[in-house]
């Protein structure tokens, strides 16, 4: 009988001792190197792939520190993570908003900008962001805007233009919405007329109702399975980060873009250190790679978003750096707003509206409620009085 | 009769496979759209064999399903052992505990976990607890149930005068094990380990929340990857991975089926 | 080897990282998110989420169904097949579980999407694309396509083990095909049933990732709602709050099928 679990057992293992080599390659432990932890969205680096640099592999080529690197989803599931503690992180990548979340709350240690004579070449206009004022904490890593992506195959020139495309009932059932509370309410506010950081509940409200009134117009709420759904013209309309319309553009020249005239949300990720970090110069070593012009234009190529380094464009694919899309005019950037962190209690409230939008119409009704409860009534009556009768 | 279960089946199995296949070609696919196919090509498994990324992750989801379905296994079986000589409340309990793991969220159990994890990181005055051992840890407490819901079944239909008939004829408590109750299980053992292997491989949701800076796994990398369209070298790596758990399931049926074979053919000439 | 000591390793497992986590859970399920005073305004909440969480379970409960419907021939016809293929189709109903579940609950939306696979196909022969996806049709689909094996494998357990004379006997006593199955196979099977019902229904109702994708933008389940709670909306007390009573309504549930199977076996599965 031991003989019919072994063959079970050594085949299973044999699998896994063909992988493990390239596991432990994973996690190389020497006590000579430094190894830092970096902690990153998914997909948000160049890491190889069709002939791009790898970059984790040049920086530790050029500075022989190991890099762990990990991705998260979401900014709040990164926040989840380092709030819930259990292990430390040396460089993070959050957005404008997050970082001044993390900034409010002392999770961030300031940078030493001696270590980092690479953020001379960030551009003025990235420098005294509302969310670190003082360039005490972040470096800039990339920024975009978000915009409209429509087919024009499909949708109306004329109905082009604000973000009331993304109301038209005309549309119905091929518009597609962020599935992330904040993009999703600073588009209702900017319809509004409201400023995409506004703490006013009555405001936060107002929002809450819009996007419900859209629900059912929205074909659904998406993040990366926009690409596809765009490209295969199942959905016409989006809104979506501008880097990402030329990717979309490649597969599909019918797809257009504009920056709705109500104003639009620009977004910076920005390099970060957490204050539990254990090796701070190293992390700094780090930030200061990304920011070579060289590298920064490799990497964000590969990413397809926007360089805050005038420097690094040099490099890139001319193509890249003269759309007026990924780089809009100073005329355009005038429209755009960043987010800022909210009150608490803005910040609560809204995540609660959010809530009840992805929520609101799904309850099923009265009727059908009562005819389950009715049904489970029954089936339990019919086993209780056969359990009776079986008794007796 | 028999021909409605037939056809029943058929279609089943095609149910379960259509969007594996989908996959399977998918990977042969230039474009990055599983449902939309360019053209032919081998060009995502040359990319997969170039990249040293995703294959250590899938290495790591290995080494982690694994240990953790073989811990759990070992430990499963001793449970359903000892809850199989339990008086009728401790059994009930003892049970209760198997199925809180199944019933509650995965992503709960994931938080809790770590939450726990954290503060007992504290104690221990270390910031690095989470790792390959809680990630292991986590693995094995949602396997568990799998183990011993699918043996003690097994266990109470067992007839219980064969171990006594073993003892009565002089076998030592532990060999009556071995000779005869083991092998009555193995069957069911070896399924509760598939199902906590299979879990194990694919569990991302409770992993986010315990894996640490040193050690992810191949699901939760892949959940993160919201930014930009799935890069179709990973149904290339799919693919493989499929064929190499088929690969390594028919060689395994092949042995047993020998086993059994030599198994009959003992005691036909025995008798 | 009839000894319960045999379980302590189990006991001090599960008390440690089960029942120690699930403590964690109670406590933020009655603390407040912003001062972590004890509060009943997070149950309190509940009240707004009523009908989503009887979606949820109405939902998993229908999948549940529909997997024991057409698990159950499946599972019979397997037990009844020469052990060789047996071991095989057995290996075949887990095997598709080794794939990501992420992976295969996309491929089933490139398969159903208006523009996807099916439709185009339909589209060739000259039929209009229908509605496939984005309904709770589809969340079912998703649910049955992925928690069939779990149905399967305990009803091929009992059924397996049922002794064949039995069958005869009945036949003997002059009952037909269906009063066999309905008299013996069925009562014999009931163990199975419930453990299978069970393997199904309880992690179909937390799902999360299926309705997301498969469903419509009104779909969203319970699973979706304590999710967000953790990892969008930073209230893991709220989210605690909602599963705990998730468990509750499980455990009731739970409760009713064994009731309704009325045997010792069944409940010992569960």
């Amino acid at each position: 009988m031991k003989k019919r679990v072994l063959p079970l057992f050594s085949a299973v293992l044999l699998l896994a001792l063909l992988v493990l080599p390239l596991g432990a390659a994973a996690a190389p432990e020497n006590d000579e190197n430094i190894t830092i932890n970096v902690y990153n969205w998914g997909q948000y680096i160049s890491d190889g792939t069709d002939g791009y640099i790898d970059v984790n592999r040049a920086f530790t080529e050029a500075t022989g520190i190991q890099v762990n690197y990990t991705t998260y989803d979401t900014n709040e599931s990164m926040y989840t993570k380092l709030k819930t503690g259990g292990a430390t992180y040396d460089v993070i990548i959050p957005s404008d908003y997050m970082i001044a979340r993390l900034i409010d709350e002392d999770m961030l240690r300031p940078l030493n900008f001696d270590n980092i004579p690479n953020y001379k070449y960030i551009d003025n206009a990235f420098l005294n962001t509302d969310y670190d004022p003082d360039n005490i904490y972040s470096v800039p890593y990339t920024w975009g805007t978000v915009g409209i992506i429509y087919n024009t195959a499909y949708v109306d020139e004329a109905d082009t233009g604000s973000w009331d495309l993304l109301w038209n009932s005309k549309y119905s059932g091929k518009i597609l919405m962020f599935d992330n509370c904040r993009d999703a309410f600073g588009i209702a506010e900017l319809s509004l007329g409201y400023s995409l950081n506004t703490n006013d509940p009555d405001e936060l409200r107002d929002a809450a109702e819009l996007l419900k009134a859209q629900q059912p117009l929205v074909q659904s709420y998406v993040m990366d399975q926009i690409f596809e759904t765009m490209e295969r013209e199942e959905a016409w309309i989006a809104p979506y980060y501008a880097g990402d319309f030329l990717l979309m553009y490649k597969e599909n020249d019918k797809l257009g873009f504009y920056f709705p005239e109500e104003g639009f949300n620009i977004f910076i990720d920005a390099m970060c250190i957490p204050k539990t970090s254990q090796h701070p110069e190293a992390a700094e070593a780090y930030i200061n790679f990304l920011c070579d012009p060289k590298i920064s234009a490799e990497n964000l190529e590969y990413l397809g978003y926007a360089t805050p380094m005038t420097e690094a464009k040099q490099y890139m694919d001319p193509e890249m750096t003269t759309s007026e899309v990924v780089y809009p005019t100073e005329e355009t950037l005038a429209r755009g707003e960043s987010f800022l962190v909210l009150d608490r209690e803005a910040t609560q409230l809204m995540d609660e509206l959010w809530l009840d939008v992805k929520t609101d119409g799904g309850s099923i009704s009265t009727g059908t409620i009562i005819a389950i409860v009715v049904i489970i009534l029954a089936i339990a009556m019919v086993f209780v009085t056969r359990k009776v009768r079986r008794k007796r | 009769m028999k021909q409605v279960q037939r056809v029943v089946t058929v279609i089943i199995f095609l149910f379960l496979y259509i969007p594996i296949l989908l996959l399977a070609v998918a990977s042969f696919n230039s474009g990055s759209d599983p449902a939309a196919f360019k053209s032919f090509t081998f060009h995502n498994y040359s990319a997969l064999f170039h990249d040293h990324f995703l294959l250590p992750l899938l290495g790591n989801s290995l080494i982690v399903a694994v240990t953790a379905s073989v811990c759990a296994m070992i430990l499963g079986t001793l449970a359903a052992l000892g809850i199989h000589a339990m008086n009728k409340t401790p059994r009930r309990l003892a049970l209760g505990l198997a199925n809180i793991p199944l019933m509650n969220p995965d992503i709960v159990t994931g938080v809790s976990l770590a939450l726990l994890f954290a503060f007992v990181g504290q104690l221990l005055k270390t910031n690095h607890i989470l790792g390959f051992a809680t990630l292991l840890i986590a693995h094995i407490t949602f396997g568990l149930p799998y183990i011993i819901l699918s043996v003690m079944p097994k266990l109470t239909q067992m007839d219980p005068s064969l171990t006594d008939a073993a003892l009565d004829l002089g076998c030592r408590p532990i060999q009556a094990f071995f000779k005869v109750t083991l092998p009555e299980l193995t069957s069911s053992i070896a399924a509760g380990f598939l199902m906590a292997f299979a879990m194990s491989l694919d569990d991302f949701v409770i992993s986010y929340f315990v894996f640490g800076p040193t050690f992810v796994t191949l699901p939760v990398e892949i959940y993160n990857y919201t930014k930009k369209p799935l890069p179709p070298k990973i149904y290339a790596l799919f693919t493989l991975l499929f064929l190499a758990i088929l690969v390594v399931m028919v060689l395994m049926n092949l042995l047993q089926a020998r086993d059994a074979r030599q198994e009959r053919r003992r005691r036909q000439h025995g008798m | 080897m009839r000894n319960r000591f045999l379980a302590t390793p189990y006991l001090i497992w599960m008390i440690l990282f089960v029942l120690v986590p699930l403590a964690v859970v109670v406590y933020f399920a009655f603390t407040d998110v912003n001062s972590g005073a004890l509060t009943l305004h997070n149950i309190a909440r509940m009240g707004n989420y009523l009908s989503i969480f009887i979606k949820s379970i109405w939902l998993a409960l229908v999948s549940a169904v529909i997997c024991l419907v057409v698990g159950y021939p499946v599972a019979y016809f397997i037990a009844k097949a020469p052990a060789g293929l047996q071991r095989f189709l057995l290996m075949l109903i887990i095997l598709p579980m080794c794939i990501s579940f992420l992976l295969r609950t996309m491929a089933w939306v490139s398969l159903l999407e208006d523009t996807g696979v099916i439709n185009n196909f339909l589209g060739m022969l000259g039929i209009g694309p229908l509605p496939l996806i984005r309904n709770n049709a589809a969340i079912v689909l998703g649910m049955v396509y992925n928690y069939l094996p779990y149905m399967i494998l305990p009803l091929y357990t009992v059924l397996e083990k049922m002794d064949p004379r039995l069958i005869e006997a009945a036949q003997d006593l002059g009952c037909d095909d269906m009063q066999v199955f309905t008299k013996v196979t069925l009562p014999m099977s009931a163990p199975g049933i419930v453990s299978g019902i069970t393997m199904v229904f309880v992690p179909a109702v937390s799902t999360f990732y299926i309705s997301k994708k498969l469903g419509g933008t009104d779909a969203a389940l319970i699973g979706d709602v304590i999710e967000s709670q953790f990892k969008a909306a930073y209230n893991p007390n709220f989210g605690a709050a909602l599963s705990l009573v998730l468990m509750i309504l499980i455990f009731i549930c739970i409760g009713l099928t064994n009731r309704v199977s009325g045997d010792e076996k069944g409940a010992m599965l569960v």
